[in-house]
């Protein structure tokens, strides 16, 4: 996809971008930077959105266009492609181990999403103290790709990243 | 920390090239900013816009009724969680609506189908302009809702006649999969709890349901499109047969809601609860026509 060394030079400035609500992970962790094009002073950015009414898609369209401006690209194009469609499974090995830092606990494997009725329990370890012993709180947070978490061992509430 | 790292720093050091971002029509504000919008040739444009209004209109009414539940639910955690659900709806209504703009040739905008159509011309079911009732009511509207849009979405992600609904499609099913979850967690815990929240999440379902029958009624575009939702029935029934035998709770008998003159929500008519919400709805858009914040 990334061909010569100034497109790679743009997917490195545009996937630099942070994301506006988690600004711990950058767009190139998350997986929303799918692709991008440069021929000659133009680049065209692609970005995968993640959730359907998630406000910060603009914010990002924005701040790609920015940076690649800032960075000497005179002619810069953002675009949207919604197909495949984002999915939790994007996130880099990198971009995990960072939420894991920030005190959010990453995302399990994007499963079909079968009714559940609350008869499996997901495992997830809590991100201050690594114990497994913790509990769902509520499935929706302070944002549309988080739920509340808490630890039964350490007791503290943490976020987790839901699958998607 | 330089300004460099937090895009909130590097606005607030009034970097003026960044002022676009605050402005609403910059053109990011475009949900499908980008995407091939090219109508297949063999797809009839004024249908597949037609059929992009049943379903966006439904997504926009829904997350009206839920976003009123801000400031009212039971639990804070309730109310983030609906809040939540209806953020979703609004955006699928967004690609929706935007889709159905282009598909026709007319480039009306999302805005101009939110705010400025009357209520006859809302193709919404009946099931989502209802008022919000007690908490009972709006789970058994979402659990209906959710399980029936869940299944029509996975439809339409494999075999959509238009690839750009398709992929809207694809992405809302994984939102409506949290959204059946949780409707059907409240449904199992209020119908397996009490006797009296037992019976209040009977009530629920009991007058909810005459209204599912109208997700399953196709309209001539669906079906010129060669989708019928009628296929619908017998999975979506199955799945909820199950929720509600889990919540112990017993599957509804009555029939459907009545049409009139053989018409209803897809049609433009609808019930009185749809007028108010309309008015509070477009109440800004149309005191300030053209204004930008």
């Amino acid at each position: 996809m990334v061909s010569t060394l100034a497109a790679r030079h743009a997917a490195e400035i545009a996937g630099a971008v942070p994301d506006p609500e988690l600004p711990m992970l950058t767009l190139a962790d998350l997986g929303v930077l799918s692709e991008v094009e440069q021929d000659g002073a133009a680049v065209t950015a692609w970005l995968t959105p993640t959730y359907s009414g998630c406000p910060a898609v603009a914010e990002m369209a924005a701040d790609v266009e920015l940076r690649l401006r800032a960075a000497g690209f005179t002619e810069v194009r953002v675009r949207l492609r919604l197909d495949p469609p984002w999915s939790t499974d994007l996130i880099t090995p990198a971009g995990r181990a960072k939420l894991a830092a920030a005190g959010i606990a990453p995302p399990g494997p994007s499963s079909p999403g079968l009714l559940q009725l609350g008869r499996t329990r997901l495992a997830v370890d809590c991100p201050q103290c690594g114990s497994a012993d913790t509990e769902e709180l509520s499935r929706f947070g302070s944002t549309a790709c988080k739920a509340l978490w808490r630890c039964r061992a350490c007791r503290e509430p943490f976020e987790r990243m839901k699958e998607i | 920390m330089t300004t460099d790292d937090h895009v909130y720093l590097t606005l607030a050091e009034g970097d003026h090239e960044a002022e676009a971002r605050w402005a609403y029509g910059t053109g990011f504000a475009d949900p499908l900013l980008g995407v091939d919008t090219t109508v297949p040739p063999d797809v009839d444009g004024a249908d597949l816009s037609l059929y992009c209004q049943l379903l966006g209109d439904d997504a926009l009414i829904l997350a009206q009724r839920l976003i009123e539940w801000c400031t009212k639910a039971p639990e804070l955690e309730e109310e983030v969680a609906l809040a939540n659900l209806g953020l979703d709806l609004l955006g699928q209504a967004r690609l929706l609506l935007s889709r159905a703009g282009q598909a026709d040739g007319t480039g009306r905008t999302e805005d101009d189908f939110a705010y400025w159509r009357a209520e006859h011309e809302f193709r919404n079911v009946r099931l989502v302009e209802l008022d919000n009732g007690d908490f009972a009511f709006s789970i058994a509207r979402l659990l209906l809702f959710a399980t029936a849009r869940r299944a029509l979405y996975q439809r339409l992600a494999a075999a959509s006649p238009d690839p750009v609904l398709a992929a809207v499609a694809a992405r809302g099913v994984k939102e409506l999969a949290y959204h059946q979850e949780y409707a059907a967690a409240w449904t199992v815990r209020l119908g397996d709890g009490t006797a009296y929240s037992a019976a209040r999440m009977q009530a629920g379902l009991d007058a909810v349901w005459p209204l599912l029958d109208e997700l399953f009624t196709a309209h001539e575009a669906e079906l010129r499109l060669g989708l019928d939702p009628a296929e619908l029935r017998e999975p979506v029934l199955a799945e909820l047969a199950a929720v509600l035998a889990e919540a112990e709770l017993t599957v509804p008998t009555a029939g459907p809601l009545a049409r009139i003159g053989g018409k209803a929500g897809r049609e433009g008519v609808h019930t009185e609860a749809l007028g108010p919400l309309l008015a509070e709805l477009q109440s800004v858009a149309r005191e300030h026509p053209g204004a930008t914040w």
